[in-house]
């Protein structure tokens, strides 16, 4: 277990030095959801009929998107890791007394964590604190309406991070089956993107997908954690919120375990 | 004439190029195309739930959404080498530019021209056919006109603003993703009416960056809307693109001449 602790503090810190990068990135997504909330505030003016989600927590649950960015949605696979197999230096990983799968899930979780200091820590006090001081509060960023559900949102949220993490390993390992990594890794993520909920709110979509929407993995990344953060989910949907993230965690693990066992038999390393 | 023709060799051999991998070429191809379908999916459970936003229904918002993707994917595809830009600062490779007797823009655009960007552009096309037969826009002399010059001065637009970017770089030596806030983000805004959002929001893209001017104004004429812009001016606005087009090469010129190589 402490080989794997100091491998994510190693990690961590090294993702860390990335800071100008980061700033850049939360310009970025300040514009975005900018660009988000005023689409979504233009529909809502003038919308007449109930809908199942208020603006005010449209705009949170956006807030949140851009902030979690690149915690929650798993873009593609360790880029590193991959390059390791492309260029055969991963024989040095499958030399180590660890277990291989555990050893690059804890990188996939440095991976995922890390963007949550640099990232979204900035973004959401600026959101929650600044904007109501200049004068755009209808945009702010509101806090959750009780303390359970801000506590919810953060055991979800862990949930979240481990469920993209393992997503993460899936996309890393396929790089052992195809070498230059386009298939996966160009498909999936644009459908996690949209079925998690970070291009539409997920309450937003028509009635009809919404079991679908539900019962994937994609909206335990996002929509869930998010909507008992604005009580738009009630804190008792908690246990199923978190049943349903474990189901799809335990599947993504087995299946990563399985693909890294059979990719190492059949592994053949690069050049020499 | 001559530029002309080198450019076309330039294009034939990217194209070789890049059909050497046909299975990766196509699979990016299909992943392009993919992301922009869902994109637009978004838009459409939007409507799907609000019926409308604002004044303005599903297929005239269609409208605004394939010409500036088609315009975006064209210019994309022209100004890849532009993006490069900030490598071939780096490590001195635009040393080699500056000694071959071409001028450094027709090199650059003659880099890579980017044959995937056909999934944005391809589904875009659809989206904006759609929208055209949905709302019985009739093809006359006018609307020819307004769309052909929404297009070119958006192309224009986009590609002025790499080549702002890429010139950035000679000063920088970095590259600034921030830019991306004005073509993916660019994008992303003009998929809608720029009428929906607010004040100093408009005024940014139609006085700064004249996003509104190429896209919305002539569309909007299309549409036959009604805003309070004279009508002549939505047939000539998407000029403020090809202006912008030349201010941006000016400044190319200009950080040209202040490259120092880096030496390496």
């Amino acid at each position: 277990m402490n080989a794997y602790w100091s491998l994510f503090i190693a990690r961590f810190a090294l993702l860390l030095q990335y800071r100008t990068a980061a700033l850049a990135g939360v310009a970025t997504q300040f514009f975005w959801g900018f660009v988000k909330v005023m689409v979504l505030e233009a529909f809502f003016t003038h919308t007449t009929s109930a809908q199942p989600i208020t603006f005010r927590e449209t705009v949170a649950y956006i807030w949140l998107g851009q902030a979690f960015l690149f915690a929650v949605v798993p873009w593609g696979g360790d880029k590193d890791i991959q390059e390791l197999i492309r260029s055969g230096a991963v024989g040095y990983d499958l030399l180590r007394p660890t277990d291989l799968y555990n050893f690059w899930l804890t990188r996939a979780l440095a991976l995922r964590t890390a963007p949550i200091i640099l990232r979204a820590v900035p973004l959401l006090c600026i959101t929650a604190f600044v904007f109501p001081l200049v004068g755009i509060g209808q945009w702010s960023l509101t806090f959750s309406p009780s303390f359970a559900a801000f506590i919810a949102f953060v055991i979800s949220f862990i949930g979240a991070i481990l469920l993209s993490s393992a997503l993460t390993m899936l996309f890393t390992v396929s790089m052992m089956w195809t070498i230059s990594g386009d298939g996966v890794n160009n498909f999936l993520p644009p459908l996690i993107i949209v079925f998690s909920g970070m291009i539409v709110p997920l309450p937003l979509f028509p009635e009809w997908l919404k079991p679908l929407l539900n019962a994937l993995p994609f909206s335990g990344l996002v929509d869930k954690p998010f909507r008992l953060f604005t009580g738009n989910l009630p804190f008792n949907s908690l246990p199923s919120v978190l049943l349903h993230q474990a189901f799809w965690i335990l599947v993504f693990i087995i299946l990563g375990r399985l693909l890294v066992n059979r990719g190492v038999k059949k592994l053949v390393i690069q050049g020499g | 004439m001559n530029t002309f023709y080198l450019y076309g060799r330039y294009v034939s051999i990217s194209f070789k190029s890049q059909l050497q991998y046909k299975a990766s070429f196509l699979l990016q191809l299909v992943g392009h195309l993919l992301i922009t379908v869902i994109d637009f999916f978004g838009i459409w459970a939007l409507f799907a739930r609000f019926n409308s936003i604002g004044t303005w229904q599903l297929p005239e918002v269609a409208l605004f959404y394939g010409v500036i993707n088609i315009s975006f994917a064209t210019a994309d595809a022209l100004g890849r080498g532009f993006d490069s830009m900030w490598r071939m600062t780096k490590n001195g490779d635009f040393d080699r530019l500056l000694l071959r007797p071409r001028s450094t823009v027709l090199q650059l655009l003659g880099t890579e021209f980017t044959l995937k960007r056909i999934g944005r552009f391809v589904q875009g096309f659809v989206v904006m056919v759609w929208s055209l037969t949905t709302l019985h826009v009739k093809l006359n002399l006018q609307t020819i006109w307004l769309l052909g010059a929404s297009f070119i001065g958006s192309v224009a637009l986009f590609l002025g603003i790499v080549i702002i970017q890429a010139t950035l770089t000679f000063w920088t030596i970095e590259s600034l993703e921030i830019m991306n806030v004005l073509t993916y983000g660019g994008v992303e805004t003009a998929q809608y009416p720029l009428g929906i959002y607010s004040k100093w929001f408009q005024q940014f893209f139609t006085f700064i960056i004249p996003l509104g001017c190429v896209s919305y104004f002539p569309l909007v004429a299309v549409l036959g809307k009604d805003i309070s812009v004279p009508l002549w001016f939505c047939y000539l606005s998407p000029m403020a693109g090809i202006v912008f087009l030349i201010i941006a090469l000016k400044l190319w010129k200009v950080g040209e001449k202040y490259y120092c190589s880096t030496g390496s």
